[in-house]
């Protein structure tokens, strides 16, 4: 481990970031038929975004910026993730808004957002944790209530908002406790303070740090903003709300899980009930639904307690990160593929209305069946590499239990998936189908493509995430 | 050649799925019957190609990484066991590709998943890594649900979706079990060859719960009871030419995952747990055979036989994995057993589906109470009825008696009193099949099936060529029997 101070270290971000200045700019002095320029602009600073943290991962794991900036596997593979799905999303925008008003400031919320969620995942100090949790949530709260005629897109985002401010400020609670307890926010100092601190400290910290992060999550007990955004926010803003920020968290959280006292502070416990919570609640609620869209929420509330399972045997079983990005990235394709193929039906939600589009648009339902039965985890795909990887992570960290529980919801699982199947192949066409743009469709495709692509080739994925994780005790 | 017989029903698949769409319904029947003929002639030439006589059970094998960091390949290999299996898949999966079908308009999907089962199929029989095997055992779930709602009869959909719920709970067992046997090697491998030759769990406490989830998985798919209740209701609503193949060939997964992991991985623990196991295959077959007598559904009574008869196969497997040495000679005869009997069952209980698919294209009533006398009207479905039913009571001559007889008699070496309760399944099976004759094509017909017309050409070739192996296995078991039992031998001499 080395500290330097290289401002390339932050390129990728940067990239993002000057995307999103320029689009911004763009947005302000065009005209609203010359906004989708936005489009291809944030493309072009996404792909130098990849193509940077790429070069950036083949060095070694450092500690850039005085320890504030963890440049390990981790971080490489999160951030392409959250790059690559967010590049998914912004092929979702130019048709989806064509007649909005403030289309071109769109670009400008998703590359911030994006790069909230590149800070969580990559922040060894708890305050810079805090800083990307905010610039994604607040990004969020924009991206949800973008139709503002929509009631329902509204609530989407106040929803979203209060549920927020109030796991905000339950991390913020759990960082004033780390500072107590450790004294200071940096985590390699806190991974070596913490050690002898007071449990009464440890185990109100642990708890207000994972509650606080399972918003960004998109888990228990604070997940109820998932099934409305999913249902009521823009299409993409759903794509990406219900994908990109539960990375950050996620990564977020696998971070801290090297840091904190597991044993004293009664981490694995919290992560593992919050985990069963999160898929038992999302699979079962799911079940019920009639609205694809908001299926898909619940199920993305699951996902994520699939996910929990892997940061609760962070410590104890080595292959833990590298199954929880495999699952991520595998999840991140599969979502945005699915949400794709929603967009690119023009948000078409009920499930009635899927009747017979095995029929009427077999690209797109071989699409929706190939992302859903993916976050099943029907092999080769990439939702069962993700699984798989997850599930010996578990049984690997002697946590088969909680393997067995996620097993069970699988099955479950399978039921609603096939709510959504059965009626676009068995049953008759009801009226016409009209399709979003191109390029929506060309989204789902290569949404679809690399669901199977990460199933093939998950030794890519896992390989590549496979690393010490910063900051990395002495 | 192992890849290209799997890679070549699947690249069939998908040229049928996009192109077939075009093309009128015989040109895609006739494109995947081609298609089917070239994983049977691999096949055969991997039999050529196959050394009985050497001393490495594993031949023509394949080893490329996959997931090497989780220590998954695509490994690809036969030994005699699985050469038999594959074998009569492919034949199966002609027959079945050839019968006819109401395939509603849809005759290219129709074409395409049944290229794909067959693709999965052989796939999993030939892998000689867990994950992969896993990988296969699932994607045989999507193609049969498929295959059951969008060609099943009234209540597909419901039975459909049981099946795959029901499946995909044991198929998830099996990958904890997996996950765990694949853990405990060292590097973590889920490599066949590897595990066989290491036994990682021997003395572990792991072992029991790691065979406990593996047999549950396994005896879901095969299905043993209690794990039963899913096949009735798909094989009733399933068309009949995807029970054949769900008979005939999905249902050996169960049994031959059986053989590939807990029999040959877990040998220890298998043997401690073998009176269990044989106890189960015996109530199976009592059970089976039981509910069998009591249907008069004729798709229903056929469907719980495959109880029946899994359960010799589970049979063998216990009495040939009952102690670690010893006694090889009666072993490995239950393990030959166990292995002809999949062989024979693929071929009599897909005849026995396909025929009821010919009287339900013809009468589309499958009470056996509405039938009488059909001997005389059409003889030649009525001979082929009686002739595979004769063949799976286990008639001398016949495919199901060389398999029964060599389970029965490997039995009596080592569970003797499973062996004698279970010789009752025997004849009760009997009773039912003659019953099934008797009131179906014997006695006095009536006269509404006056017109019913005889077995066309397609049906008399399809039909025909696995009755004609169901007579040769029976005759000349030789070919067959030298083959499983050179890798039984090597099995249970370890």
């Amino acid at each position: 481990m080395q500290m330097s101070m290289q401002v390339s270290h932050l390129a990728p971000q940067l990239a993002v970031l000057m995307g999103a200045v320029v689009t911004l700019l763009v947005a302000m002095f065009t005209t609203r038929q010359r906004q989708w320029v936005n489009a291809p602009l944030a493309l072009v600073a996404l792909v130098v975004a990849a193509v940077l943290q790429v070069d950036l991962a083949g060095g070694p794991a450092v500690l850039a910026f005085d320890g504030l900036w963890a440049l390990d596997r981790m971080t490489a593979v999160g951030s392409i993730t959250v790059v690559v799905a967010t590049g998914l999303v912004v092929a979702l925008v130019p048709g989806w808004l064509a007649t909005d008003a403030r289309h071109g400031e769109y670009y400008p919320m998703l590359l911030l957002g994006a790069l909230g969620a590149m800070v969580m995942v990559a922040a060894v100090d708890l305050n810079e944790l805090i800083v990307g949790v905010v610039l994604s949530s607040v990004t969020g709260y924009v991206l949800a209530a973008w139709h503002r005629q929509s009631a329902w897109s509204v609530e989407a985002g106040m929803k979203y908002f209060l549920v927020g401010g109030l796991a905000n400020i339950v991390l913020l609670v759990g960082a004033v406790l780390a500072f107590t307890a450790g004294g200071t926010t940096d985590h390699a100092v806190l991974a070596v303070t913490l050690a002898d601190a007071d449990p009464w400290l440890l185990v109100p910290m642990a708890a207000t740090l994972v509650v606080g992060l399972a918003f960004k999550a998109g888990a228990v007990p604070v997940h109820s903003w998932v099934p409305d955004v999913a249902q009521g926010a823009p299409v993409p803003s759903a794509a990406f709300l219900t994908v990109v920020p539960k990375i950050g968290g996620l990564l977020a959280l696998a971070r801290l899980a090297t840091v904190v006292p597991i044993d004293a502070s009664g981490w694995r416990p919290v992560v593992a009930v919050v985990a069963v919570a999160t898929m038992s609640v999302g699979t079962l609620a799911a079940l019920g639904q009639d609205d694809v869209r908001r299926l898909l929420g619940w199920s993305s509330v699951s996902q994520a307690g699939y996910a929990l399972v892997a940061v609760a045997v962070v410590g104890r079983s080595e292959r833990a990160v590298p199954a929880l990005v495999l699952f991520l990235a595998g999840y991140a394709v599969a979502n945005v593929a699915a949400f794709g193929v929603v967009a690119a039906l023009r948000g078409r939600t009920s499930l009635a209305d899927w009747s017979g589009l095995a029929r009427s648009r077999p690209g797109l339902a071989v699409a929706m069946v190939v992302a859903l039965l993916s976050l099943v985890g029907i092999p080769p795909l990439a939702g069962f590499a993700g699984k798989f990887a997850v599930f010996a992570a578990a049984v690997d960290g002697g946590m088969t239990w909680l393997a067995v529980v996620a097993v069970v919801n699988t099955v479950v699982s399978l039921a609603y998936s096939l709510r959504v199947v059965a009626p676009m192949f068995l049953d008759e066409p009801v009226g016409s189908v009209h399709v979003l743009d191109r390029w929506s469709v060309v989204a789902v495709v290569v949404a679809t493509v690399a669901i199977l692509a990460v199933g093939v080739a998950a030794d890519l994925v896992l390989s590549g995430a496979t690393g010490s994780v910063l900051p990395a005790l002495p | 050649m192992l890849t290209a017989a799997i890679v070549v029903p699947l690249l069939g698949a998908l040229v049928v799925a996009v192109a077939g769409r075009r093309w009128s319904e015989p040109v895609v029947r006739a494109v995947g019957v081609a298609t089917t003929l070239v994983p049977l002639a691999l096949v055969v030439a991997a039999w050529i190609a196959f050394d009985p006589g050497s001393d490495q059970p594993f031949q023509l094998v394949t080893d490329v990484d996959w997931i090497p960091t989780l220590g998954v390949g695509y490994r690809v290999g036969v030994d005699g066991i699985a050469l038999a299996v594959a074998a009569v898949t492919t034949v199966v999966f002609t027959a079945a590709v050839a019968h006819p079908a109401e395939m509603r308009g849809l005759a290219h999907q129709y074409v395409a998943w049944f290229l794909f089962l067959e693709s999965v199929s052989l796939g999993l029989f030939l892998s000689l890594d867990l994950v992969l095997f896993y990988v296969f055992f699932d994607l045989s779930l999507v193609g049969m649900y498929f295959l059951i709602s969008r060609w099943g009869h009234e209540d597909a959909e419901r039975a459909a979706l049981k099946f795959f719920l029901y499946t995909l709970l044991g198929s998830l067992s099996l990958l904890l079990g997996i996950i765990a046997l694949g853990l405990s090697m060292d590097p973590i491998t889920f490599d066949m060859r590897a595990i066989i030759a290491a036994q990682p769990l021997v003395g572990s406490g792991q072992a029991v719960a790691v065979l406990v989830l593996v047999m549950v998985g396994l005896g879901i798919k095969t299905p043993m009871v209690p794990f039963h209740t899913w096949l009735p209701a798909a094989h009733v609503e399933a068309p009949a030419t995807a029970s054949a193949v769900l008979a005939g060939v999905l249902l050996k997964m169960g049994t031959f995952g059986m053989i590939r992991i807990p029999f040959l991985m877990l040998r220890d623990t298998f043997a401690d747990a073998s009176l269990v196991i044989g106890v189960v295959a015996v109530v199976s077959i009592l059970y089976g055979a039981l509910v069998a007598l009591g249907q008069d559904d004729l798709k229903r009574r056929i469907a719980y036989t495959s109880v029946n008869h899994m359960g010799y196969v589970v049979l063998g497997l216990a009495a040939a994995g009952s102690v670690v040495a010893g006694q090889e000679a009666a072993r490995a005869l239950a393990l030959t057993g166990a292995t002809v009997q999949m062989v024979a069952h693929g071929l009599i209980t897909g005849t026995l589906f396909l025929l009821t698919g010919s009287i339900w294209d013809r009468t589309h009533d499958y009470d056996m109470d509405h039938y009488g006398g059909l001997l005389g009207q059409v003889p030649l479905l009525s001979g082929a009825m009686i002739l595979a039913s004769f063949a799976s009571l286990g008639l001398p001559g016949l495919a199901g008696f060389v398999g029964e007889f060599q389970v029965f008699v490997g039995t009596f070496a080592v569970h003797p009193v499973l062996a004698a309760v279970g010789l009752l399944g025997i004849l009760l099976t009997a009773a039912l099949f003659l019953q099934l004759v008797q009131r179906m094509f014997l006695g006095e017909m009536p006269d509404r099936w006056s017109s019913l017309s005889d077995l066309a050409p397609v049906e008399v070739a399809t039909l025909g060529v696995l009755l004609v192996l169901t007579v040769a296995v029976g005759v000349a078991p030789r070919l067959l029997v030298d083959t499983v039992h050179a890798a039984a031998s090597l099995f249970v001499g370890g």
